[in-house]
């Protein structure tokens, strides 16, 4: 029986990078611990010595020539077409904290 | 205004022969649009402009010689269409207009189709209802009170209400199909890698597939081999070599479908298409896909788990609005996703369901040895009402029972009216091929059309 | 006698100098480009686009695995790393984690865990309250290269990467420099108890990310700055957390960045838009014969064969190009009359910087030999010459007429004595005998 605590909630939702309101999470919480517990299921299979599928076109090597194509590129003023820029530049509010990537 | 015929070859015959215009055309998709769109709300873009522009250009050269020539084709707004707003349904992409367009948008466009709108889905395509969409639902032609079926909600509504000759959806667990089928259109999942993704806003990498619909097999057949093929941008996309159909094909219909809460009238309609196919002298066997009652839970973690990938990049930062934007649903796909594929769970959950979708797929190997397609419902129900599931997510990710199998294991499915219910609602069936055999699920579907005599019907 | 003993393990990143990004078909070469000027909707994580592998990225990494002994995995897989950051448009980096394209392998003795292929991401530049992206890196190719926690010195640490810098030059799989970025490397840093350390041979519970070390002088001195912070916490027994940290030139010290109280969740799972890469098939024994000789064997048979001084071997060494030319030089000039040493060539090239004068070795070899022939008289002088010393010896003369042949040989040395034995020995004889052959004499 799944039973999400908050605090485990609230981990997922800032590993998802969502900000996530007290009602929301009290709406999600069961709604969550149900869909948890229906797709746990699939323990009953016995999946021992199975390689996992995680493509079912069984395509191998599909790679592309290193030549530069710039009718592929989008021009400056496309790329920034859908926000405000600066100068050329995309812009977020100031980080607060550093990245995460090791 | 003319009456718009319900078919490619009649529409291309009319164009041909002078008995109507393109622009001819487009008024009288545009004339119902605005007389029925704010009703039934299909349409969350009506491209009037590029219409009308398309069919001058076409009436102009007037020999209509491509396979699509003059063909109204309406785009589920999850296809980015270069200059013209794509927004997913969601508020996250309220007002965002594409750099670029899909390879299918541009593949319909240089075969002569006419670009009539984008059309309303469940948002980022995450339903089987419709009512997902941060812009309300799409309400039923058929019948106001129910739903149109999703996440192709809106493409379904277009070509059943006449406001399209054809439209585009996607596929993933059923979103063209079961909207197809709730709306008395024949609806086309390819094989996964026939048709190139490249351009449609992704939902589940594995699974995603762009899905066509129309009102006869023929024009599906038309569509699809204008949109099959490599364009050198999405990996997993192959040409696919021609097959040909067994000249005994052998059917199949796997016992573990007769489930509890199938309703009696899909029922009784799956067995008269047993029936039909047999008439005509082909050999209906019963067949076992042990893993069947799985298929819903390896979906639901495998596709949520992909989703909270590829909603990632929807930071707001190049395009588009914050995160707060996102509604209930992908809120809530996205959750889980993220739990399926976090440290701890990810063995007993994401790599676990990795591990039985192969058993899934070494099901269908084993039953596509004996019979080249597989007969099987597209919903356990007929369409049912709006608010009906909307409580209960559970209740409505069930609705997948018998989609989900064709995406897990890549295979084609073509979804076919069949009949309509008492209460004068569509009720359809699909049929399963094996990878790359879409043309023999055409010849089959045209023979089971021809000996019921189908004729396209729209709902008004 | 050492209290604590260093152990560190780096993080290398190599920017392959393929013409196309890693993913996309935008260009790998972003230095000076304006921002976002290099962008298409792959690289720019627009919804809806989808990544295609670069052969010759994937080319590159396996060169540098087989260059350094490393076992080639002969089915490769791409993964998506998860975290969210505004310089990774897609909110996942493509990377690699289980079956990356090489593994094990060896440098300078020094072991290496693994070496994977992956996209870089967008440069973030942070001014006043706002922060700037540039994605024009965003999507390029990155070939990381992950050594075990082996090295116990700052010295150890600089060989290395020195080392596998030259080597990348030498495969030309990179311009590999730190300055431009085009090399990064990250050092994890910890200190263990000697004591400790041989009996239990376990690592220490924690360890130190020392980041953006953008040249050697830099990562000298941060290297040194953080062994002598960590060695003084442990002296006055503070407990050490794990945490990064970066060098600050100002204070000659190192500064936390962030501290992480356990790992990242990154969320690892196969990347189903790129069909795995099944080595085999690509051929690695083609691979194999398009490896040339790395500096480790150069070095050696420079010894051998040329025996030159250990300086020298080294300058010529740590640049493919000039070993390569002095090797022509001395190919050349092999065939000329007066062979020059080899130790000249080297002493032309290293001390006077001959080879920058003389950009094909040709150039330099004619200059050598115009070097050796301006010592010799001119035609002029030395035919004078010869008519003076032929004038002054006509019994000579005749002893030759008469058949006493090498009587030419006096002869000889007396025009080289009036040329103060500037002649030019080829040319004295030519002259003797043609003029003798001459009815005059």
């Amino acid at each position: 029986m799944a039973k999400l605590t908050k605090k485990q909630v609230l981990h997922v939702a800032e590993l998802s990078n969502l900000t996530l309101t007290d009602s929301e999470i009290k709406k999600l919480t069961p709604q969550l611990d149900k869909i948890i517990d229906f797709v746990a299921k699939l323990s009953e299979v016995d999946t021992d010595g199975v390689e996992p599928t995680s493509q079912t076109t069984g395509l191998t090597n599909i790679l592309k020539e290193d030549i530069v194509k710039s009718d592929e590129s989008l021009s400056q003023d496309e790329a920034l077409s859908a926000t405000d820029d600066q100068n050329g530049y995309f812009k977020v509010p100031s980080i607060l904290t550093n990245r995460s990537d090791d | 205004m003319i009456n718009t015929p319900l078919t490619i070859k009649e529409t291309q015959d009319g164009l041909k022969s002078k008995k109507f215009s393109a622009v001819e055309l487009v008024d009288s998709y545009l004339a119902q649009i605005k007389k029925y769109n704010s009703e039934y709300n299909i349409f969350l873009t009506v491209t009037e402009e590029l219409a009308y522009k398309k069919a001058k250009e076409l009436d102009q050269i007037g020999n209509f010689s491509g396979p699509l020539s003059g063909v109204v084709t309406a785009y589920k707004d999850i296809f980015l269409t270069k200059g013209v707003r794509t927004t997913a349904a969601s508020k996250i992409l309220d007002n965002y207009i594409p750099q670029y367009s899909a390879t299918t948008v541009k593949k319909i466009e240089q075969a002569g189709g006419i670009i009539i709108g984008k059309t309303n889905c469940d948002a980022f395509a995450h339903g089987a209802s419709g009512e997902n969409s941060d812009y309300g639902a799409t309400f039923n032609p058929w019948n106001k009170e129910y739903v149109t079926g999703g996440s192709s909600s809106g493409s379904a509504g277009a070509v059943s209400a006449n406001m399209s000759l054809v439209s585009l959806g996607s596929d993933t667990g059923g979103s063209t199909r079961q909207p197809a089928n709730f709306c008395n259109l024949v609806g086309l999942k390819p094989t996964y890698g026939a048709i190139s993704r490249y351009g449609v806003i992704a939902m589940s990498s594995s699974l995603d597939t762009v899905g066509s619909l129309a009102h006869t097999v023929d024009d599906i057949e038309i569509m699809y081999d204008v949109l099959k093929g490599e364009d050198g941008l999405d990996g997993n996309v192959v040409n696919p070599k021609p097959q040909t159909l067994n000249p005994k094909p052998r059917l199949g219909i796997a016992k573990e479908y007769f489930i509890e809460g199938l309703d009696s009238e899909v029922e009784k309609m799956i067995d008269s298409v047993k029936k039909t196919y047999e008439k005509i002298g082909i050999e209906v066997v019963e067949l076992s896909l042990p893993h069947t009652k799985y298929m819903v839970p390896v979906y639901y973690i495998v596709m949520p788990a992909e989703v909270s990938s590829n909603l990632g990049k929807f930071d707001g930062i190049r395009y588009g609005n914050d995160r707060s934007a996102f509604g209930e649903e992908a809120k809530r796909r996205i959750m889980l996703g993220s739990y399926v594929l976090s440290a701890g769970y990810y063995d007993a959950y994401f790599e676990k369901a990795m591990k039985v979708r192969t058993k899934i797929v070494g099901d269908f190997n084993e039953a596509f040895k004996t019979v080249d397609a597989i007969i099987s419902p597209v919903s356990p129900t007929p369409a049912f009402k709006l608010g009906e599931n909307t409580n209960d997510p559970l209740k409505m990710y069930l609705e997948d029972v018998y989609t989900t199998t064709a995406n897990l294991v890549g295979i084609p499915a073509l979804a076919l009216p069949s009949t309509f219910s008492k209460s004068g609602l569509p009720i359809g069936f699909q049929l399963m091929g094996p990878r790359f055999s879409e043309y023999n699920l055409f010849e089959l579907g045209k023979k089971y059309h021809k000996e019921i005599d189908y004729k396209p019907k729209t709902a008004f | 006698m050492q209290k604590y003993i260093t152990i560190i393990g780096l993080e290398i990143h190599i920017e392959p100098n393929t013409k196309s990004k890693m993913f996309c078909s935008c260009s790998q070469n972003h230095f000076g480009a304006k921002p976002n000027t290099q962008t298409c909707p792959i690289c720019l994580g627009l919804p809806g686009a989808l990544p295609i592998a670069n052969k010759e990225a994937i080319n590159k990494t396996i060169k540098l695995g087989l260059a350094l002994g490393s076992k080639i995995f002969e089915k490769s897989y791409f993964y998506r790393k998860h975290y969210f950051y505004p310089d990774l448009p897609k909110s996942f980096q493509t990377s690699q984690k289980d079956n990356p394209f090489c593994v094990g392998g060896e440098l300078l003795g020094k072991q290496i865990n693994h070496i994977h292929l992956e996209e870089d991401a967008g440069k973030l530049i942070h001014s006043d309250n706002t922060s700037l992206v540039d994605f024009n890196r965003s999507g390029c190719a990155l070939i990381e290269i992950v050594t075990e926690p082996v090295f116990h010195s700052v010295e150890e640490v600089i060989s290395f990467t020195k080392e596998l810098q030259l080597i990348a030059k030498y495969l030309d799989i990179s311009s590999a420099d730190m300055e431009k970025g085009t090399m990064r490397l990250e050092a994890n840093i910890s200190l263990a108890n000697s004591k400790s350390q041989t009996l239990n041979s376990k690592l220490p519970n924690y360890k130190v990310e020392l980041k953006n070390i953008n040249s050697f002088k830099f990562l000298e001195k941060a290297l040194n700055a953080e062994i002598e912070r960590q060695t003084k916490a442990l002296d006055s027994n503070e407990k050490l957390v794990q945490e990064t940290r970066g060098y600050d030139e100002k204070t000659k010290a190192t500064f936390s960045q962030r501290t992480k109280a356990d790992s990242d969740d990154y969320r690892y799972f196969p990347e189903a838009d790129l069909p795995p890469i099944h080595i085999g098939e690509l051929s690695i024994s083609n691979f194999q014969f398009s490896i040339l000789e790395l500096p480790a064997k150069k070095r050696l048979r420079f010894e051998k064969e040329f025996k030159l001084s250990k300086d020298y071997i080294e300058i010529l060494v740590s640049d493919l190009e000039r070993a390569n030319y002095f090797e022509e030089c001395v190919k050349q000039s092999s065939n000329l009359a007066m062979k020059p040493s080899v130790k000249l060539i080297a002493d032309l090239m290293i001390n006077k910087n001959l080879d920058k004068e003389f950009p094909e070795p040709a150039g330099l070899v004619a200059k050598l030999y115009a070097l050796s022939h301006r010592e010799y008289a001119e035609n002029n002088t030395t035919e004078n010459a010869v008519k003076q010393v032929l004038s002054e010896n006509p019994e000579v003369v005749i002893s030759y007429k008469n058949g006493k042949g090498q009587i030419i040989g006096f002869l000889i040395g007396q025009v080289q004595k009036l040329l103060k034995g500037k002649g030019d020995p080829k040319l004295i004889n030519s002259k003797l005998v043609e003029k003798l052959r001459e009815e005059n004499f």
